[in-house]
């Protein structure tokens, strides 16, 4: 399953690193939601700073569907017979996929991250807890996005009916990612707490949606 | 309330009828529904007194929490069952994926009833259409969701391969459902204090008004039953008669392409290929 996972993982990557889809749309993407909601909530810095760790997940939640669609198009329908047809493991396949999606979100968050710093003037406290929150929240979110792109991809509706949805499943790492970045970031008013509770509802949501990806993912296959 | 079979054109194959004993279930399930729901109007208006702190509102009580009950816990759990049995290939039978999607096309429009009927209540006791409460926030979420697997649903495709994308998906739903509870419970608590839900809902029940209550719960339980019962029986028609057309076309197919078979002939063809 390991292996099989990482084959598929470093296949997407390949691929990845060949097309720069991601890194030459996404993370541009990205940053263009950053700059409009820079506009959105006018020019005085008090809100923007206030709400940017919520930003940051927005973004980073739409730069997940974008890169969720990027994964299933690589399987074109060839593709996707023949990685059915090669005798991987299916939960080594949905491993893959996963990791490969998460590696890029990753990049991602990375230059998401640095434009909060630099356009929304944030201070970070606690830049262990931030790291943690993107991780646990990553794996998640690359998790139940793979997922999803599997039962969506054979259709022809995939583009519209995707991030309707992926996006109300992921809500959780929404709230939860916001909130463990607001006690990182010190923002929000003073009500940020303790972080703790909402990594680990993160690591949760995270090792939930691996486990069912790594049971149903079998059986979804068949399906697409 | 029993659905004709007659006159479905059958070429292919037969759309099993309900059994007396079935038909008879159903409509004693249907008057069960309509005299209890009749029952709480007339206590719930007429026979309970006005509340102490609510007035007259408090007579939204009779039917907003058996709706979110019903909407909540009896369709959203069917509709998981239904698709674990699905997907569990000993229990694999058709039944269970038109279950699961009667289940959540009726728990649909209870949701939508939830959400309607809590702003309605919410507007003259908290002064706004919405509020971002925990209750009301998870409960759009899973409004949201339920949509999502009807999407999925009208998108057209083989049926084996559509049971089995809609049965995954509401598995992926349903496990998604204490997480949403617990992120959005916490999230409320941590973002704001007692709500005024919380308060309305302090003051015990008690007398007529608790029975009242109970008897909403038990009328809008039977509708849903009765509801999701109609739900699938037109889910099985549909399916057979989609499957009797399918045959039909073919058989219209094939006398086209008979040459000695005129345009007149054609017109005839459903007619005498039906029982």
């Amino acid at each position: 399953m390991w292996r099989d996972g990482a084959l598929v993982a470093g296949k997407d990557l390949r691929i990845e690193a060949r097309s720069r889809v991601v890194l030459n749309q996404v993370a541009p993407f990205g940053l263009v939601v950053l700059v409009l909601f820079a506009f959105a909530l006018g020019p005085s810095p008090a809100p923007l700073t206030n709400a940017a760790p919520g930003l940051f997940w927005v973004s980073v939640l739409f730069a997940t569907v974008l890169a969720v669609q990027r994964s299933v198009a690589v399987e074109s329908s060839e593709a996707r017979d023949g990685l059915r047809l090669s005798g991987l493991d299916p939960a080594g396949v949905f491993l893959g996929k996963t990791l490969a999606v998460a590696a890029e979100l990753a990049a991602l968050e990375v230059i998401l991250a640095v434009g909060v710093v630099l356009f929304y003037g944030v201070v970070v406290h606690s830049l262990w807890a931030l790291v943690a929150a993107c991780v646990a929240g990553t794996l998640g979110l690359a998790a139940a996005g793979t997922l999803y792109g599997a039962l969506a991809g054979g259709l022809r509706v995939r583009e519209t009916l995707l991030p309707f949805l992926l996006l109300p499943v992921v809500a959780p790492v929404l709230v939860a990612g916001t909130r463990a970045w607001q006690s990182a970031l010190g923002s929000g008013g003073g009500t940020g707490g303790s972080g703790d509770p909402w990594l680990r509802l993160l690591c949760v949501f995270a090792a939930v949606y691996l486990a069912l990806g790594v049971v149903i993912f079998g059986p979804l296959q068949e399906a697409s | 309330m029993t659905l004709s079979t007659a006159d479905a054109p059958t070429a292919g194959r037969v759309v099993p009828k309900w059994t007396r004993r079935r038909t008879w279930t159903v409509r004693i399930l249907g008057i069960a529904a309509l005299v209890s729901i009749v029952c709480t109007v007339w206590l719930g208006l007429w026979i309970t007194p006005p509340d102490k702190v609510q007035h007259q509102l408090v007579r939204l009580l009779y039917i907003h929490p058996p709706i979110a009950w019903v909407a909540l816990y009896c369709a959203f759990g069917i509709a998981a069952l239904a698709s674990i049995l699905w997907l569990w290939p000993r229990t694999r039978s058709p039944l269970w994926d038109r279950l699961a999607a009667s289940a959540v096309e009726v728990g649909a429009v209870f949701t939508a009833l939830t959400l309607v009927t809590g702003s309605i209540w919410g507007r003259p006791t908290w002064g706004v259409w919405w509020a971002w409460d925990a209750r009301l926030t998870s409960t759009a979420l899973l409004f949201v969701m339920l949509l999502g697997y009807l999407a999925l649903r009208r998108v057209p495709s083989d049926a084996d391969t559509r049971s089995r994308r809609c049965a995954v998906a509401a598995l992926i739903a349903a496990v998604d459902v204490p997480i949403v509870h617990f992120s959005v419970d916490w999230w409320k608590t941590l973002h704001q204090g007692a709500t005024v839900l919380n308060a309305n809902l302090s003051p015990t029940v008690h007398g007529s008004m608790a029975w009242t209550l109970l008897l909403g719960f038990v009328a809008f339980t039977l509708v849903f039953a009765w509801m999701l019962a109609m739900r699938l029986r037109i889910e099985t028609l549909e399916q057979a008669l989609e499957g009797a057309e399918l045959d039909e076309a073919l058989h219209e197919r094939w006398a086209e392409g008979d040459a000695s078979v005129g345009a007149s002939a054609r017109r005839t063809e459903p007619a005498e290929a039906a029982p």
